[in-house]
C-alpha cells in the first residue's frame, strides 16, 4: 500500500525526522490562508501517488499568498501526467503548502528490504533528486549501504558512517544521525517495504530535513496498523483491484482482451505468458486463491466480466486443495447468475477433475473444454479473435 | 534416497486443531506420512485424527521424538511458531502460512542464524518425497516415486510440473516448494545443492518467477557446482513492472527482476529453458534423450 507525501511526512515526523513547516490544502482559499500563516515563500505540491510531479507542472514556488492561491487553483483538479502515472495521468485532489527554504545540498536517503541477505538496508547517495535506480545503473559506487541487524536496530555508528560518507558537515552529523534513526524506527514500526527521502536536504540555516518522502507498506503487515490503513486513498487505486481485495482475490488490470481466472500466483502468471505466446493478450492477472469457495469463484467471474475489454475468458485450474468440482459449480453458478456474452474456455486438472468435468458437461452451457494449458491458451486466443 | 524427508521422518503439526491444520493432517496421514503429534497451546491431552496434541513443541518433541514440523497457524503467529520449532531443535520446519509480514521473517532469519533447523517457506506448498512422506498441502496422488528433483517458488506451477513428469512415465525424488515470499528460509541453492548430492536424484526441474535475484544466483550455482541436467522455467514474462503479482516476492522493482533477465541467466548456465509452462515435462524428457510421442 502507498500513501501520499504529506501522510508520509506526518508519519516520519512522529519518529523525529525533521520536515519543513507545511499544511495540506483542499482549496485555493485554504492554500492562501496557509501561505499567510507560514509567512514566507511557499512551495505548492500536488499530492498524488507518483513521482516526477515537478516536470508535469504539479510543483510551483509561490512568493506571496496571492500566488499560492493562484497556483493551487491551477494544480487542484488538474490531470497530472508524469512518467509514473501512465498516459492517463491522475487527478489532483489536494496540495501541500510548504515553507520554501534555502537549500545548500540535496542528498538521497532510502530503505528497503534486501532480499538477497534478508535484512533491511539503508542506502544513501550524494545524488539527491535523482531516482536511485538511475544512480544504481550509472554510478553504483555512489550508493552507500548499511545493512541493519534486527537484533540491535540501526546503530548510531552506521548512521555516522553514512553521514560522513555523504560529506555532511561535522557539526550537522548529529542531526543527520537523528533523522536516519527516525527513518529506521518508522520503517520497522509501521511494516514498511520501502521508505525514501529524496531529496534529503541541508539548508542554509543548518537543518537536515526531508523535503520529499515516500513510504510503501507491506500488505502482509497492515493488519497491525489501523492508523496506516486509514491513510489508504481508494481514488489512487484501480477500482476493480480494490473490489477484488475485498474478496481476498488478487486481481491486476492489464491491457489485453482475454480475462483469466487461475488458482495460484505462479500458474496465473504462466497462463498470461501462454496467452501471449499463443498470439493473444491477457486482460488481467487473477489469482482466485488456494481454497476458494463457490462464492469466490462467482465474485472472480463478476470482476472479469466488469471489464468491457474482455472478449473471451480463460479458466485454468490445477486443483490441489482447491477441488475441481467446487470450481465447476462456481463457474456454472456465475454464468447462470451473471449471464455470459463471451466465449469461455475451461481447463481443469487435479483433485476431483472428473466430477468437475461432469458438472460442466451437465450444465449444457456453451463451454469450450481444453485439455492442457497450451490448448486452453490457443483456444481462448482463437475465441477472442473471432469475437472481434 | 531423497532429500530431507523420507518414510522415517516423524512429523508434528503446529496449529493442528484449526480447520486447515486438521484437514491437512488427515490428508497427510492418508498419504502415509508419520504424523506423531500436534501442537496447539492449551489443547494438550486432546486428539485430532487420533494424533495426540501437546501445548508446546518442546513437549511434543520430548514425547514423540519428532524431527520435522509443519505450520498451519495464522500469519500473525507464524514467526512465533517457527521460532518455537527452532528452539525445540526440530530439523525440518515447513511453514505453509501465507501472508507473514516480511519484517517478521527478517527477525526469524536472524534468530535462526547458527541453529540447525532448516526452514522451508513460508507461503509454500511444502515438501514431498513421493511414496514416503508428504509434508504440506500438495495433492499427493499426482506424484510418483522417481528420479526427478523439482524445486519452485510457486505451488500450483509445481503441481503442473509434477503432473507432466508423472504423465510421461517418470517420477520425482523429492519436490520442494520454497514459497513466494521475498524473505524465506530455504532458497534455490539450498535445494539444488541437496539434489546434486542425492544419488537418487538424476535430473532437476527449477521453476522461478519474476522478482529478486534468486534465479540468477541459482543459475550461477548450476553452472559452477552441478553436473546433473537441469530444466527451467520462469513465470511472469508478461507481468507489468511495479505490480505485486500475487506473491509478495513477485514484483519487478526498479526495472530489476524481469523474466527475460532470469531466462538469459538460465540459458547461460546450460539450463534447458522450457518456453511454455506446459512443455516442462517434454523439455526434460528431450534433455534426457528420452523418446516422447
Amino acid at each position: 500500500m502507498n500513501i501520499h507525501e504529506y501522510q508520509a511526512k506526518a508519519v516520519l515526523a512522529k519518529y523525529g525526522v525533521a520536515v519543513p513547516k507545511a499544511k495540506v490544502a483542499d482549496t485555493p482559499a485554504e492554500a492562501e490562508a496557509i501561505a499567510k500563516e507560514i509567512g514566507t515563500a511557499v512551495v505548492i505540491k500536488a499530492q498524488i501517488h507518483a513521482g516526477g510531479r515537478g516536470k508535469g507542472g504539479g510543483v510551483k514556488l509561490a512568493r506571496t499568498p496571492d500566488e499560492a492561491r493562484e497556483f493551487a487553483k491551477q494544480i487542484i483538479g488538474m490531470n497530472l501526467v508524469t512518467h509514473q502515472t501512465g498516459p492517463k495521468g491522475k487527478r489532483v485532489k489536494r496540495v501541500i503548502v510548504e515553507q520554501a527554504g534555502q537549500i545548500k545540498k540535496e542528498l538521497y536517503l532510502g530503505m528497503v528490504i534486501d532480499r538477497a541477505v534478508s535484512r533491511v538496508v539503508m542506502m544513501a547517495s550524494t545524488e539527491g533528486g535523482m531516482e536511485i535506480e538511475t544512480v544504481a545503473a550509472r554510478t553504483p559506487e555512489k550508493i552507500l549501504k548499511e545493512h541493519v541487524d534486527p537484533a540491535v536496530g540501526l546503530m548510531p555508528f552506521q548512521a555516522r558512517k553514512l553521514a560522513f560518507g555523504l560529506n555532511i558537515p561535522p557539526e550537522l552529523v548529529g542531526k543527520a544521525v537523528k533523522l536516519m534513526t527516525g527513518l529506521y524506527n518508522a520503517f520497522v514500526d509501521t511494516d514498511c517495504s520501502l521508505a525514501e527521502i529524496n531529496p534529503l536536504v541541508i539548508t542554509e540555516g543548518g537543518d537536515v530535513m526531508a523535503l520529499d518522502a515516500k513510504m510503501n507498506f507491506d500488505g502482509n503487515g497492515l493488519f497491525r496498523h489501523k492508523d496506516i490503513q486509514a491513510m489508504r486513498d481508494f481514488d489512487e487505486e484501480d477500482p476493480t483491484e480494490t473490489e477484488a481485495s475485498k474478496y481476498d482475490i488478487t486481481y491486476i488490470s492489464l491491457d489485453g482482451n482475454i480475462g483469466c481466472m487461475v488458482n495460484g500466483a505462479g500458474l496465473a502468471m504462466a497462463a498470461m505468458d501462454m496467452i501471449k505466446m499463443s498470439g493473444g493478450s491477457p486482460a488481467n492477472f487473477l489469482d482466485v486463491g488456494g481454497g476458494a469457495s463457490t462464492e469466490q469463484v462467482t465474485n472472480a467471474f463478476r470482476l472479469i466480466l466488469s471489464d468491457p475489454k474482455v472478449k473471451a475468458i480463460l479458466v485454468n485450474i490445477f486443483g490441489g486443495i482447491m477441488r475441481c468440482d467446487v470450481i465447476a459449480e462456481g463457474v456454472v453458478l456465475a454464468v447462470k447468475t451473471l449471464g455470459l456474452k463471451v466465449p469461455l474456455v475451461v481447463r481443469l486438472e487435479g483433485t476431483n477433475v472428473e466430477r468437475g468435468k461432469e458438472i460442466l458437461a451437465a450444465s449444457k452451457l456453451n463451454i469450450i473444454a481444453a485439455s492442457d494449458m497450451k490448448d486452453a491458451a490457443i483456444k481462448s486466443v482463437a475465441a477472442a479473435g473471432q469475437a472481434k | 534416497m531423497s532429500i530431507w524427508i523420507d518414510k522415517n521422518t516423524k512429523v508434528l503439526v503446529q496449529g493442528i486443531t484449526g480447520a486447515v491444520g486438521a484437514f491437512h493432517t488427515k490428508q497427510m496421514l492418508e498419504y502415509g506420512t508419520k504424523i506423531v503429534g500436534g501442537v496447539t497451546p492449551g489443547k494438550a491431552g486432546s486428539r485430532v485424527e487420533g494424533v495426540p496434541v501437546f501445548n508446546t513443541v518442546a513437549d511434543a518433541v520430548k514425547a514423540t521424538g519428532a524431527n520435522a514440523t509443519v505450520i498451519y497457524v495464522p500469519p500473525a503467529f507464524a514467526a512465533d511458531a517457527i521460532c518455537e520449532a527452532v528452539d525445540a531443535g526440530i530439523g525440518i520446519t515447513v511453514c505453509i502460512t501465507e501472508g507473514v509480514p516480511i519484517l517478521d521473517m527478517v527477525k526469524v532469519k536472524r534468530y535462526m542464524e547458527g541453529k540447525k533447523t532448516r526452514l522451508i517457506g513460508p507461503n509454500c506448498p511444502g515438501v514431498i518425497t513421493p511414496g514416503e512422506c508428504k509434508i504440506g498441502i500438495m495433492p499427493g496422488y499426482i506424484h510418483k516415486p522417481g528420479t526427478v528433483g523439482i524445486v519452485s517458488r510457486s505451488g500450483t506451477l509445481t503441481y503442473e510440473a509434477v503432473h507432466q513428469v508423472t504423465m510421461l512415465g517418470m517420477g520425482q525424488s523429492t519436490c520442494v516448494g520454497i514459497g513466494g515470499d521475498p524473505v524465506n528460509g530455504t532458497n534455490f541453492i539450498d535445494v539444488l545443492s541437496a539434489f546434486q548430492n542425492d544419488p537418487k536424484t538424476e535430473s532437476v526441474i527449477l521453476i522461478g518467477e519474476i522478482g529478486g535475484t534468486a534465479e540468477e544466483e541459482a543459475a550461477a550455482f548450476v553452472k559452477s557446482k552441478m553436473n546433473k541436467p537441469v530444466v527451467g522455467f520462469v513465470a511472469g514474462q508478461t507481468a507489468p513492472k511495479g505490480k505485486r503479482m500475487g506473491h509478495a516476492g513477485a514484483i519487478i522493482s526498479g526495472g530489476k527482476g524481469t523474466a527475460a533477465e532470469k531466462i538469459e541467466a538460465f540459458k547461460a548456465a546450460g539450463i534447458s529453458v522450457s518456453e511454455a509452462p506446459s512443455d516442462l515435462g517434454i523439455t526434460l524428457a528431450k534433455r534426457l534423450g528420452k523418446k516422447v510421442h
